[in-house]
């Protein structure tokens, strides 16, 4: 009952910021130099006055701004996401059309960064003054430090040009044809590298923090006492230093979760992985205004969804946070 | 390093044909190429930008197809004939041609494609229209068009690019833009449309019934889309990519790539469009408002380094505003070889005092940033007070239509002839503001409207002649923009891939006559 009101409330409240956030996309990219007619004819290497007047009259941008936010603002009451300028097709087609290949990526990075990020932290955390633990600091500074397009590069060169394990680009293999579980192994072997790359820099974070937190709550009064009550010191890293530890990180992944639509459009760039970062990438780059605001929308409402569950999750996780506090 | 790179490309094109001739075409399988970037739209005359063409030019065809040196060939006409006065051009069309959807190709489809279809979508066909008085389909297999006077490069427009056919039964009465089968294009060419996996692949398969006997030889065609200029080179590399046409790769990888095994180069296959890049120089205003100045701009660059060191040793450096693919070169022009003295002299002439002015690079990848950086160094060891300022596409676009420019960079295609490609960029009624692509420099000129003007409707070729060799002298002498380079865009492709360049728009509809040695 009081979780039901709690999220009434937070969704009433996401309502308003979601449309405050539409209005102010809009005034911004209104900021950005040349329109999307005069980019179609810039591509079309030759353009006349009539041509440029068609598409803008099309376009509806000889209307005055107001009018434009107007028309843009009512459609998205109404979940109208409208057409993108340059590809004729409906925003939200394009958008659900890219998504699954996104989420594929993204989430398996997620749970791949999440997972061995607080696995290598613990290890590390419990191996301070030893090699093995240096060694994880070590790697976890390098991958934080490194550049993701470098790594993305050279993963490719080492594992598809090289060694020729993996493929090198895009979701499938293109005119193979394959289906049922072929199809299923052959998008997993595509997965394997733009997902390591995407992980390796929040697994990096998650690994640095993990182990932070997990030394400061070994420090605690509660583990001292759980130590002095006898407790197998496996246990106590688990349940008492472990769990404590916990509440940085799951607000970090709630930050990253929130990324998950928009977050990877260098990895998708350069390994052809048909996706959402791609298409607001060059909807950015061809001034298609509304593909890029419906990329926005988008990205805000799993922003404030994420940060709900987060907060969910943080009175799970802990049950000192009261729901009211949030 | 790179003069052997561009002998290289001769040797393979020798090798190329003997082999040709050796061997009789192999029927079936498939090839593997790159589109980039990926096209907004697959029926062309609705979309004219580059990627469009460059796939649709298999599924479409025009009236006419166009050799290496742009001599007219047969494609939808089976012949034509021009009147003696120049003014009426009578094609014949084949007989027996039908549409992917099974429908007969008929002479209404012409008069409908481009009467209708291209006078209201295609602004490059409407500057070849406003000369002509009427379109008019005599029986089934006839279209007679009737100029309103002599138009020296009407057979030239008839590239399956600039003036496609396309259906009549599926468009007529419609609303184009929204018409149900713009998703699924419906041409006469060698290949039908497949499937378009938006951000993957677009796949083109055989037309079981093309009308050219035993024609195509490949089952089909793959476009992949890979974003990356580094993938797209990975993709050639690992050999899941066979073709890659001119422009998909970065100039600096192409040596590397070009040296692999069983890797063949060809310079060929650009001829119609020719690529010319120039520096637009603003003549409104600013020091490049005067003569002199845009002169010692010509003479302060070095365009035989940039050929060498940025295009491989590739293209052709200009000697002034035709390019050697562009009909009619005067070439008893002085060049404007690089001198720096020379340079120097016009700049203390004019008087100019190291007021600073900006040069924008072309946003079209590394290649064009760093030919900006040897620009501004050369004009910096003159005296000139340069900068670089980046934009991307939309703000370059923006920035020379507002006219909000020093230098800048661009290249325009030169159509092969100077009435298509060339008069656009200095007649004076050509200037308008919010294209990058007419007379953005603001150059005026009397006399140079009047010689364009009258070159363009000239009968027969000995007058145009004339009129251009004069209209050349004057251009060289105001420099109303700077003259880079004819670009040379080589096509790079698995050397078992035979017969892939036939005519003087390349893979555009090159794929027709390819077959795969395997």
């Amino acid at each position: 009952m009081v979780y039901a009101r709690l999220i009434l409330m937070r969704l009433f409240k996401a309502v308003i910021v979601l449309f405050l956030i539409v209005i102010f996309n809009f005034l911004l990219i209104q900021l950005a130099p040349g329109d999307p007619a005069s980019i179609l004819a810039g591509e079309a290497g030759a353009a006349d006055q009539e041509f440029l007047n068609q598409l803008r009259e099309r376009f509806g941008l000889d209307q005055p701004m107001y009018v434009q936010l107007w028309h843009y603002v009512s459609g998205i009451a109404m979940l109208d996401f409208g057409y993108s300028y340059r590809l004729g097709v409906p925003v939200f087609d394009l958008i659900m059309d890219r998504l699954p290949a996104t989420l594929l990526l993204t989430g398996t990075a997620f749970v791949l960064s999440l997972v061995l990020g607080i696995v290598a932290g613990s290890m590390a955390a419990s191996r301070v003054k030893k090699p093995s633990g240096s060694i994880i600091m070590a790697l976890a500074l390098v991958f934080y430090a490194t550049p993701l397009f470098w790594v993305a590069l050279m993963s490719v060169v080492v594992f598809s040009v090289y060694l020729g394990w993996l493929p090198a680009y895009g979701l499938y293999t293109v005119g193979a044809g394959h289906t049922g579980f072929a199809l299923v192994l052959d998008v997993a072997q595509h997965l394997v590298l733009p997902a390591t790359t995407l992980a390796l820099f929040f697994m990096a974070i998650y690994t640095r923090m993990t182990r932070t937190s997990m030394l400061d709550a070994a420090q605690q009064d509660y583990v001292k006492t759980a130590r002095a009550k006898g407790l197998k010191p496996s246990i106590i890293q688990r349940r008492h230093v472990l769990r404590n530890a916990l509440l940085p990180i799951i607000t970090l992944a709630g930050l990253q979760a929130g990324q998950m639509v928009g977050g990877a459009i260098l990895t998708e760039t350069v390994f052809a992985w048909p996706g959402i970062g791609r298409l607001m990438f060059e909807a950015l780059q061809q001034r298609d205004y509304n593909l890029l605001l419906g990329i926005f929308f988008f990205s805000a409402a799993l922003v404030i969804v994420f940060n709900i569950i987060t907060d969910l999750v943080y009175s799970l996780a802990d049950p000192r946070i009261k729901k009211g506090a949030a | 390093m790179k003069k052997p790179l561009a002998l290289a490309i001769s040797a393979a094109a020798l090798a190329f044909t003997s082999a040709a001739l050796a061997d009789d075409p192999k029927e079936g399988g498939v090839v593997n190429t790159i589109i980039q970037p990926e096209p907004p739209g697959l029926v062309l005359g609705m979309v004219q930008n580059a990627p469009t063409r460059t796939v649709s030019g298999n599924i479409y065809e025009g009236l006419l197809r166009y050799s290496t040196d742009l001599e007219p060939m047969p494609q939808l006409a089976e012949s034509w004939e021009v009147s003696d006065d120049g003014r009426t051009y009578t094609f014949h069309l084949r007989e027996g041609v039908t549409w992917h959807d099974g429908e007969a190709f008929t002479a209404d489809d012409v008069v409908f494609s481009a009467d209708v279809f291209h006078r209201e979508l295609n602004p490059s066909a409407r500057a070849v229209l406003q000369h002509v008085e009427s379109i008019e389909a005599t029986d089934d297999h006839t279209v007679v068009f009737t100029l309103k006077q002599p138009f020296g490069p009407f057979l030239l427009s008839f590239e399956a690019g600039t003036f496609t056919m396309v259906p009549e039964h599926l468009y007529a009465g419609t609303d184009f833009r929204n018409n149900e089968h713009n998703d699924h294009p419906i041409g006469t060419g060698p290949f039908k449309f497949d499937n378009w996996e938006r951000g993957t692949v677009i796949e083109l398969v055989k037309n079981e019934e093309y009308y050219e006997e035993g024609l195509p030889y490949l089952d089909g065609v793959n476009w992949h889309v890979i974003p990356d200029g580094a993938s797209r080179a990975v993709a050639f590399e690992n050999e899941t990519i066979d073709v890659l046409p001119s422009g998909t790769v970065e100039n600096f990888d192409i040596p590397r790539l070009a040296e692999m095994d069983n890797v063949c180069m060809t310079e060929e296959g650009h001829e119609y469009f020719s690529p010319f890049a120039m520096l637009w120089m603003n003549n409104r205003e600013g020091p490049t408002a005067d003569k002199r100045f845009r002169q010692a701009v010509m003479y302060a660059m070095d365009r035989e380094f940039a050929k060498n060191v940025l295009w491989n040793g590739l293209g052709n450096v200009p000697l002034s505003a035709f390019g050697s693919n562009a009909r009619f070169q005067n070439d008893d022009l002085e060049p404007y070889d690089y001198n720096p003295d020379r340079a120097r002299e016009l700049l203390d002439e004019m008087g100019y005092d190291g007021e600073e002015i900006t040069i924008l690079p072309l946003p079209y990848g590394e290649t064009w940033t760093r030919w900006a950086e040897a620009v501004q160094q050369n004009l910096r060891e003159v005296g000139i007070n340069v900068e670089t300022q980046a934009t991307d596409v939309g703000g370059w676009n923006q920035r020379l239509g507002d006219w909000d420019y020093d230098l800048a960079f661009t290249y325009l295609y030169q159509y092969g002839d100077p009435a298509l490609g060339i008069s656009r960029t200095y007649l004076s009624d050509n200037i308008a503001k919010g294209s990058p692509w007419n007379n953005v420099e603001g150059y005026e000129n009397e006399r140079v409207d009047e010689l364009f003007n009258e070159a363009a409707t000239a009968y027969p070729d000995e007058e145009r002649e004339a009129l251009y060799s004069e209209v050349q002298e004057i251009l060289h002498e105001d420099v109303p923009v700077g003259w880079l380079m004819e670009l040379g865009f080589p096509t790079l492709y698995r050397c078992d891939v035979q017969n892939l360049v036939t005519s003087g728009v390349g893979v555009n509809d090159g794929f027709k006559d390819a077959w795969l040695d395997r």
